[in-house]
């Protein structure tokens, strides 16, 4: 059972609702993946539109919301709506997300660990999206975050794993979960990322454009499942050279 | 008097509470954050605070994102 | 705060580990615990040359090819403990002698001649004869002529250490001498050294107080050698989640003849030791690995590449030994006596390059 800040999921598929063609078809597929965690973000209400509320279906007993700061380009902004998506009874629970690119939509480390050190002393439980750079997600850790969100690559690039190897020092390293978020665009993406021993994922753009989200929620669901099973059951170690037995040469010295 | 929400310039009747605003717009209260000049008002607030002329509103809520 | 399970349990790991776990964790990445425990295996002894060979390419691709050479600096053989095996117990009866800060920088200086640059501080464990203001002083007088200096004495607290770090002293080495608590009560008859865990939460304290470096280590010969490798590996495993920036030693002293005629109680043969010293490399590619002049000469130059990164050379474990009249006891005989000159040479005609500098403390804030 994987546990954050003290909290137990069942699932390690951890969802996004943005990009859906409606609030029906972002229902359903949610449900499809069995998560039962989904990032939120905050934005004005449309003063043209104010009943249009995407988030009317989803039921707040049977999903944590885990509010993003999607928009931030800066510490500051990224307090600011932090305060404001626990004010909206968000809970404390916040996806630290601080993008100044808007092209890229790639984190800012600086910014990013200056947010996290305030938002952790205010009591938020910071999960902080960030680049796959050991370093940043071991400072991270000291500062106090939940879990560390290293991306496998670009917001939407469906891409995979890209930062293979970083993200396996982070998990080496890391004291608390490490979630591989942004990037995964197919089942066998984050089958790969659990193998490699990542305690969750979030999906979101794959699943939300795909053709059917429906049942692309469910395949993204079961590769999550195959992939961590595999990870516990010990994958073969990949060898890069032949292993064979042979006579003891060079232990000549040994007495 | 005028006041800015949403970045938009409005008329509305002085003393107009937060909560009447809300209700005219046909917004639930439970799934907003509202914050006026600047601070977070709480859900008790709404009931009691009365705009001013010149008062900034900003109502923001949860929405799709990644 | 690292907890170390019981002996028993990681002596049983061990020994249920198969040929087949020892085969998948050699090649492997991160072979975990669970791999190290199968390296340590008497499955694995039919495939010491595999390990060797595993040892050395990682070697080589962490450390290139290098030895980093460092020399011994006999403080004091004054001790408050008493301790089975050690010259310096206080039960037994040898010339004690603590070197005065004058003779402490002459020791040293004797040092720098020969061309070392990374002093060893040791002494035994006597606060009243060293005690933290005596090493302060030690350091402040010779940081500026090496370029780093570890300590090897009593368990400090974690602001004596930060004290020390100020002061010059770059690394701590503590070893726990056995991780077998049963063992370990036996051994170590009275004295501060009686309390396990103050000892094991030494290198900890050290990390905290911000050393660049600790060292740990076994006194081999005293419990069962493989789960002291087991513990060893558990213990690198917790300083690197836990103080991530702190650089990592082990060392293998394993026991040879003293005063007081203390015997193995478990002896480990050089093939035992030598299969410690890889599957310990294997588990964690970047830890330093000591071998000191306890060893034969000849093992000494077999090892060279193997894994081992530290050598010393011309070590005298006896304060006053290198250039005073009337020097002490010795902690230790010797196994190689050789002079610098002559291992460096050694370590060249085997094509490494033996390194007697590798940090300044004048970058050290």
């Amino acid at each position: 059972m994987l546990t954050i800040a003290g909290r137990k999921f069942r699932s390690r598929l951890f969802g996004g609702t943005g990009k859906f063609s409606s609030p029906e078809v972002m229902q359903e597929a949610l449900a499809a993946s069995g998560c039962e965690m989904v990032t939120v973000a905050l934005r004005r209400v449309d003063l043209n539109n104010p009943a249009d509320d995407i988030m009317r279906l989803l039921d707040r007993d049977r999903y944590l919301f885990l509010p993003n700061t999607s928009g931030a380009r800066d510490a500051g902004e990224a307090i600011r709506l932090a305060r404001l998506a626990r004010a909206s009874g968000g809970g404390e629970w916040l996806k630290l997300e601080v993008t100044p690119d808007p092209r890229t939509l790639l984190p800012d480390p600086i910014e990013t660990l200056k947010a996290t050190e305030v938002l952790v002393k205010e009591g938020f439980k910071v999960l902080p999206y960030i680049n796959a750079d050991p370093i940043l997600a071991l400072r991270l850790q000291d500062a106090g975050a939940v879990a560390v969100m290293p991306l496998g690559s670009p917001i939407g690039t469906n891409q995979g794993v890209l930062t293979r190897f970083q993200i396996e020092i982070i998990i080496a390293q890391a004291r608390v979960p490490v979630i591989v978020d942004a990037g995964l665009g197919a089942p066998s993406h984050v089958a790969e990322a659990m193998e490699m021993g990542a305690d969750a994922v979030l999906v979101n753009t794959a699943i939300a454009v795909a053709g059917d989200p429906v049942r692309m929620a469910r395949a993204f669901a079961l590769a999550v499942e195959a992939g961590r099973i595999a990870y516990e059951a010990g994958l073969g170690a990949v060898s890069k050279d032949a292993a064979p037995s042979s006579p003891e040469d060079g232990l000549g010295f040994l007495r | 008097m005028k006041i800015v929400c949403n970045g938009e310039a409005l008329e509305i009747a002085p003393g107009t509470r937060v909560a009447d605003y809300l209700s005219r717009l046909g917004l639930e209260a439970s799934s907003l954050v509202v914050e006026c000049d600047g601070r977070i008002l709480s859900r008790e607030e709404y009931e009691s605070h009365a705009l001013q002329d010149g008062s900034v509103l900003e109502l923001i809520r949860f929405v799709g994102g990644g | 705060m690292f907890a170390i399970p019981e002996f028993s349990a990681l002596q049983e790991s061990i020994s249920r580990a198969t040929e087949a776990e020892v085969l998948r964790a050699l090649p492997a990445e991160h072979p975990g615990l669970a791999g190290l425990a199968a390296l340590l295996s008497p499955a694995a002894e039919p495939h010491l040359a595999a390990l060797a060979r595993r040892s050395a390419a990682i070697t080589s691709q962490r450390f290139g090819r290098t030895m980093q050479m460092y020399a011994p600096v006999y403080l004091s053989s004054f001790c408050a403990n008493r301790c089975a095996y050690c010259g310096f117990s206080a039960d037994n009866t040898i010339e004690r002698r603590v070197l005065s800060m004058a003779e402490a920088e002459s020791e040293a200086m004797i040092l720098r001649q020969r061309g070392f640059s990374h002093l060893l501080l040791v002494s035994g464990e006597a606060p009243a004869k060293v005690g933290v203001d005596y090493l302060e002083e030690v350091a402040l007088r010779l940081r500026d002529r090496f370029a780093a200096l570890s300590i090897e004495v009593q368990p400090l607290a974690t602001g004596e250490y930060a004290r020390l770090f100020s002061a010059g002293i770059t690394s701590v080495a503590v070893y726990q001498e056995t991780y077998d608590r049963e063992v370990y009560k036996k051994v170590h008859l009275a004295g501060r050294k009686a309390d396990f865990d103050y000892r094991l939460e030494t290198p900890a304290r050290a990390a905290a107080a911000g050393m660049r470096e600790v060292g740990i280590g076994a006194l081999l010969g005293l419990a069962d050698w493989r789960a002291e490798g087991l513990a060893l590996g558990l213990h690198l495993a917790w300083l690197r989640k836990n103080y991530w920036r702190t650089g990592l030693t082990v060392s293998f002293p394993r026991l040879r003849p003293a005063q007081g005629e203390f015997k193995p109680l478990r002896p480990v043969s050089e093939r035992n030791l030598s299969q410690m010293i890889f599957a310990l490399r294997i588990f964690d590619p970047d830890v330093g690995l000591y071998l000191s002049t306890r060893e034969e000469a000849r093992y000494r130059d077999g090892m060279i590449g193997l894994g081992p990164t530290r050598y010393s050379a011309g070590s005298c474990t006896a304060p006053g030994g290198y250039g005073l009249a009337d020097a002490g006891g010795e902690q230790f005989e010797v196994g190689d006596s050789r002079s610098l000159a002559e291992v460096s040479a050694a370590i060249q005609a085997k094509g490494f390059d033996p390194v007697r500098k590798d940090w300044d403390a004048v970058f050290q804030m």
